[in-house]
């Protein structure tokens, strides 16, 4: 068995000798590729390559050979980090797209701080993420700052919703959008009924279907990802509770109607994430993605393609102002942090800071009947 | 909040917290009849259980453009599943319980944690091989319809579906069966001696191992039908989602006394009982007197449930209906 292999290898150093002139430069992703929210991990892969795939030839031309390493977080922070610690000691890795959950991205983006490995990640809604004040780490959806007013003023400015049940998922994110957006309608007038929890690995909602019929709010507010909202709606709608169910970007995943079924009616929520209808731009990138993967682009895959672009953009401009070398990671960190990014799908691309967007949009899904469409764009700038 | 107002509430209470709580004992039953005649928590029934779902799930998607009567086609899954849980749970006895049938007590005890962790992430790996994770069960025609009215009386305040009172008429036949097994057959007499004392029922020339492996394959395909009626009543699962009903299932057959099997009925209905009454019972805040209850929210349920248990083993250490004396199965 060993001769096979050796001669493999030989094979392999001369092929790579013999394309010496172009460097090999890698892009990671990091992204749940298993378990429950590996659906939109793989948008975040998928969206990557796609953007990889756009830009292969211009890298070409400047001497670079493109690559995509996916990890697979299964959106545990611990598994995250320890990608992040194999991505700072692959040195041909110049830029991360990633993760999907916050609680992945906070100590992934530490552990890659050090070495200036910069990270654009399209969906890390904690403030968290960007408050910390690292040079690495940006992020091309909106804050949960933004976006738990956003649904709460929904829910009493659109809905005019009175009475309002909030129920969360218990995790740092259900229960900060649940509880930013309880905030905001309290400060409209909107009487919360309850505001409560259930654990995320929860299914059996008779309490909390009980509690709605004998409470009779106009609306329910849910912080939660679309796994656990799929059979609530279900459930609920089973029961004849027919009010809006409005959440946050936990929701956008295709699945969320094939999970509540004929429950799939008035519900809505507030997402960074486009859909595709909403971006013009983004029609011949959905149409390649079809092509490329045989499944459907949804807004993560929008927003990896952009964040994506944005990564390989800055390995582009750091490379031209280092004098048409290849960048080195400090230099791309900087680049991405300091340019403007133009026509990217989600409009202009331009960092503060902190790395979050000085102005981003924010998108009101609303399904109804098992269809999606947009019910609203909200605009959110930051200084 | 009026009297009718409280008394609706609670009678919701009771129907749901009952087909919530019999699905608990059904998961429960493969828990207590395990540790019966090996004194061993197989804690790889809450996946035993969940493949019985997963299963569910594949017949009734199969068949979802069948026509066919959809009790045949519950049949059907029920059947597969059964078939199915009951030898994945004789093999796990074969391959990880026996041969450590002399070990000390903890050792099969980690083994099963160990076995319940592979078949988890063996069933995420499978069903992921048809690219999903959460899986949506299509059900027949008819069994999500709410029930409104029974002989002319009006019963919409109680919320039943026609799927809640199949899943209770399920449990009641399963009860009544293994009833009828365990305590009036040549085979449930051989389990309870077996339960009673391996050896001896050696002596009289009760093939044990056999007893055992026959024992796990009652308990697996209880566990299976479980999964169906999960699957049923949910319509949703993934390769995790046996793991909280599990350790619920579990926490009923102690409370009811593990190794008993009404005890193990009768800990999932109070669990059942317990757990959707904690659920809604800070609406009783609004009632004067009782405000205390308004901060009794949803998300201390289960801790209130896990605190009844312990105050219930505090006071009869051997579960409700667990007695020293008792024969075991």
């Amino acid at each position: 068995m060993k001769k096979p292999t050796l001669s493999v290898a030989v094979v392999a150093a001369l092929a790579l000798g013999s394309a010496q002139a172009a460097t090999v430069v890698k892009i990671a992703t990091i992204s749940p590729l298993s378990g429950s929210t590996s659906n939109l991990g793989l948008q975040i892969k998928n969206g990557t390559q796609l953007a990889i795939n756009d830009m292969k030839a211009q890298f070409a031309k400047a001497g670079m050979t493109l690559q995509l390493v996916a990890y697979d977080d299964q959106a545990d922070p611990a598994t995250g980090t320890a990608a992040a610690r194999r991505i700072v000691a692959d040195k041909s890795i110049l830029g991360v797209v990633g993760p999907l959950n916050s609680g992945v991205a906070i100590p992934a983006s530490a552990a890659l701080a050090p070495s200036h490995v910069v990270m654009v990640s399209p969906s890390t809604t904690s403030n968290t993420v960007t408050d910390r004040g690292l040079k690495n780490i940006n992020r091309l959806c909106t804050r949960d700052d933004a976006q738990g007013p956003a649904g709460g003023n929904f829910v009493a400015g659109t809905l005019k919703a009175k009475r309002v049940y909030v129920l969360n998922d218990k995790t740092p994110y259900g229960q900060g959008l649940a509880d930013q957006a309880a905030k905001t309608m309290q400060a409209r007038g909107v009487t919360i009924v309850q505001n409560e929890g259930v654990a995320d690995t929860e299914r059996d909602f008779t309490a909390i279907i009980t509690k709605l019929q004998a409470l009779k709010p106009d609306a329910i507010y849910f912080g939660a990802v679309y796994g656990q909202v799929g059979p609530f709606a279900k459930q609920l709608r089973d029961k004849g509770i027919q009010i809006p169910l409005v959440g946050g970007d936990g929701y956008d995943s295709n699945e969320l109607t094939k999970l509540a079924g004929s429950g799939a009616n008035n519900i809505y929520f507030t997402t960074g994430a486009p859909p595709v209808d909403a971006v013009p731009a983004a029609k011949a990138a959905a149409a390649s993605y079809k092509k490329t993967f045989g499944s459907e682009i949804q807004g993560f895959g929008v927003m990896s393609y952009d964040s994506a672009k944005v990564v390989l953009q800055g390995i582009l401009n750091a490379s031209k102002a280092a004098g048409n070398k290849v960048p080195t990671r400090a230099q791309v960190e900087t680049a991405v942090r300091g340019s403007t990014f133009n026509n990217l799908l989600t409009g202009q691309v331009k960092f503060d800071k902190n790395g979050d967007r000085t102005t981003a949009k924010m998108y009101v899904i609303a399904v109804k009947d098992g269809k999606r469409s947009t019910g609203g764009i909200i605009n959110v700038s930051r200084k | 909040m009026d009297l009718q107002t409280v008394g609706n509430i609670l009678l919701q209470v009771l129907v749901g917290g009952l087909s919530l709580g019999v699905l608990y004992a059904i998961v429960a039953l493969g828990y207590t009849m395990v540790y019966g005649v090996l004194q061993l928590i197989n804690f790889a029934h809450s996946e035993v259980f969940i493949t019985g779902g997963i299963i569910a799930y594949l017949v009734f998607s199969g068949l979802q453009g069948v026509a066919m009567n959809g009790y045949v086609k519950l049949l059907l899954a029920g059947l597969a599943a059964m078939a199915v849980s009951g030898l994945l749970n004789v093999l796990i006895e074969r391959l990880a319980y026996r041969p450590l049938r002399g070990a000390q007590r903890l050792v099969p005890l980690i083994t099963a944690i160990g076995v319940s962790l592979v078949l988890q992430d063996l069933l995420r790996f499978l069903v992921g091989l048809r690219g999903q994770f959460d899986l949506s069960v299509p059900l027949p025609q008819g069994f999500a319809n709410p029930i409104t009215s029974v002989l002319g009386i009006n019963i919409s305040v109680l919320n039943l579906q026609v799927k809640d009172v199949i899943l209770i008429v399920v449990a009641a036949l399963m009860l009544v069966g293994l009833n009828l097994l365990v305590n009036h057959t040549r085979l449930g007499r051989a389990i309870r001696a077996v339960a009673h004392d391996r050896q001896t029922s050696g002596l009289m020339g009760i093939d044990a191992n056999r007893i055992i492996s026959l024992t796990f394959l009652i308990g697996g395909a209880l566990g299976g039908l479980g999964g169906v009626m999960f699957a049923m009543k949910y319509q949703a699962l993934n390769a995790y989602s046996g793991t909280v009903p599990g350790l619920k299932a579990f926490t009923a057959a102690v409370l009811g006394g593990i190794g008993n099997i009404p005890g193990a009925v009768l800990g999932g209905l109070v669990l059942g009982w317990l757990e959707t009454l904690l659920g809604v019972i800070s609406l009783f805040g609004s009632i004067p007197g009782l405000a205390w209850l308004g901060a009794i929210k949803a998300e201390y349920k289960d801790i209130g449930a896990f605190l009844a248990l312990i105050l219930i083993l505090f006071l009869k250490p051997a579960g409700l209906l667990g007695k020293a004396t008792t024969e075991k199965v």
